[in-house]
């Protein structure tokens, strides 16, 4: 019998939320019974939302207490505002008092939200900074990307500002969307209506492979749980020595493959030896093969 | 400019000539778009991290002023860090996005925090253009960001963010007359609380004075949105989700 797959793609950020975190220990904050709702999206004609597009709170992960955030994509995308992103940045700004074993963000956003462009770009550098507090006071910060928008603009630096990132296969991380770069550069440079050319260049799979992301999981919900609680315990450094180290990585992979065209050519340096089968896989597969790749037991 | 006569041109850019008016003295390299060194004011050294001429800011480049910084950091601790932040935000394309742009632009703003961690004062110093991501991998990074008066801070020009957002070019215009979050400029990202000050006329005594400020502690941008009237909210929610409410 094969147990009933719950989507995290297709579940609200409470579902999400819900799903993640142990049952019945979430307590949000400021919810949406405070109606703290934009103050700049009437003027333009637009709906708001009572939570302004993000969930915050804490709750537990097998017992153990976390902080936790889920942007709302449904709710303009889960673009960053200045309520919405200064629920963000308060959320991690807790953790330095209540001391709890990790912050998860469930990030699911396009980026800054335009109507409130400015409030937004500086909440995007708080919430940043945040990030950086929080892992230098020993607490891991861990994104999950797995959302119909992806992990795009702003929230893209802030993922990977993060000690870890779950993804699904359906989740992107990239800092341009497909039709910014298509829009700006022309069709020839992206062509943001090939779904494949998307996933091959921003997808998770690609960034898993080049070591941007660290778990790839199926698109379930107690599977980004499992991979979650598995992750609590892992930071990463912040000192000189690991900057080093991710500066070493980083400009090993911009020396490698200088003036590459496609993903696929990257893969099969890497040794991936059927380049267009990669996104086709399921996650148990794909992740066996990058196992196989990295030397490791699967 | 003693060290690199061929900057002291008359072809050298807003940013090389910016440096000049900052420093007694002060030796930089020129690498592309990339001008990094260190000035001297009143025998005090800083280390210069600068980009000209509004370059794009690639993964390359990201990476490139990630080294810089590390290099202060292992060189010269504690010596303090002047960032000219001069960029039309990150460069837009298939390889960046490839080799995973946001990565380095998120790797650049990590050493720039371990850099304020280690005594480092970083200061940020909008010369010409400030976009986006490229002000938040930069003049966001910092214990305090400055600009020029004709700099320009901006996330999208109002008529690409009139395309994408739909509300008429004119209903946009006519909004940023009075609101601060939405439309490009020094003045609005003042009242947000992104930048602390406008340096206008002396720009050496403003660099002085900026270098004699406390290094910031807490995050304090966000009081200085709400006491300039730019975000009326962002102080108060923080706070009461801070305390658990």
């Amino acid at each position: 019998m094969i147990p009933a797959r719950h989507s995290f793609l297709e579940a609200s950020a409470r579902a999400r939320l819900r799903g993640l975190l142990d049952a019945g220990s979430f307590r949000e904050f400021c919810g949406p019974s405070r109606r703290l709702t934009s103050p700049h999206l009437p003027a333009l004609g637009m709906p708001v939302a009572f939570d302004d597009g993000i969930v915050v709170g804490e709750g537990a992960i097998e017992g153990r207490p976390v902080l936790a955030a889920a942007q709302e994509g449904g709710f303009m995308g889960g673009a960053v505002g200045e309520v919405h992103g200064a629920k963000l940045a308060g959320l991690l700004e807790r953790a330095l008092d209540t001391r709890p074993d990790a912050v998860v963000l469930l990030l699911d956003s396009g980026g800054v939200r335009l109507h409130e462009a400015n409030a937004g770009l500086i909440a995007m550098g708080e919430i940043q900074r945040a990030v950086f507090d929080v892992r230098a006071a020993g607490i891991p910060v861990i994104a999950v990307i797995g959302g119909r928008n992806g992990c795009y603009g702003g929230t893209s630096m802030i993922a990977r500002s993060c000690d870890r990132i779950v993804a699904s296969e359906e989740g992107r991380l990239s800092v341009s969307g497909p039709e910014v770069i298509e829009a700006v550069e022309g069709i020839e440079e992206f062509d943001a209506q090939d779904r494949a050319l998307v996933w091959r260049t921003m997808g998770a799979k690609h960034r898993r492979l080049i070591g941007e992301i660290d778990t790839i999981v199926a698109d379930d919900i107690e599977a980004f749980r499992g991979a979650v609680a598995a992750a609590l315990d892992d930071a990463r450094a912040l000192d000189l020595d690991a900057l080093e180290a991710e500066h070493a990585r980083l400009a090993t992979r911009l020396a490698r493959f200088e003036g590459v065209k496609d993903a696929r050519e990257i893969w099969a340096a890497l040794g991936v030896n059927d380049p267009d089968r990669v996104s086709d896989i399921e996650a148990d597969e794909f992740n066996r093969l990058v196992a196989v790749l990295e030397g490791t037991r699967p | 400019m003693k060290a690199d006569a061929a900057a002291a041109t008359a072809g050298a850019s807003s940013t090389e000539r910016l440096i000049d008016t900052l420093f007694e003295d002060a030796r930089v390299t020129r690498t592309g778009a990339l001008v990094t060194g260190v000035g001297t004011l009143d025998g005090q050294q800083v280390a210069i991290l600068a980009t000209a001429e509004r370059t794009y800011v690639g993964a390359d480049l990201a990476l490139a002023m990630s080294r810089y910084v590390l290099d202060v950091m292992h060189d010269a601790p504690g010596r303090p860090i002047l960032i000219i932040v001069d960029n039309s935000g990150h460069r837009l394309g298939r390889w960046d996005e490839l080799m995973g742009n946001n990565g380095c632009l998120a790797h650049l703003a990590a050493c720039l925090y371990a850099a304020r961690r280690r005594g480092h004062l970083v200061i940020g110093l909008v010369n010409e253009l400030a976009v986006s991501a490229g002000f938040m991998a930069l003049g966001m990074a910092t214990d305090a960001c400055y600009a020029l008066p004709a700099a320009e801070v901006r996330v999208m020009a109002l008529n690409a963010m009139a395309r994408v957002t739909k509300v008429p070019l004119d209903r946009l215009t006519e909004l940023c007359a009075t609101s601060p979050v939405l439309g490009p400029g020094v003045e609005n990202f003042l009242r947000v609380g992104a930048l602390r000050a406008i340096w206008s006329g002396d720009l050496r005594a403003h660099l002085r004075e900026a270098l004699t400020e406390a290094p910031a502690g807490a995050d304090t941008r966000r009081a200085l949105g709400q006491e300039r009237g730019g975000r009326a909210l962002a102080r108060d929610v923080a706070a009461q989700v801070r305390a658990g409410a």
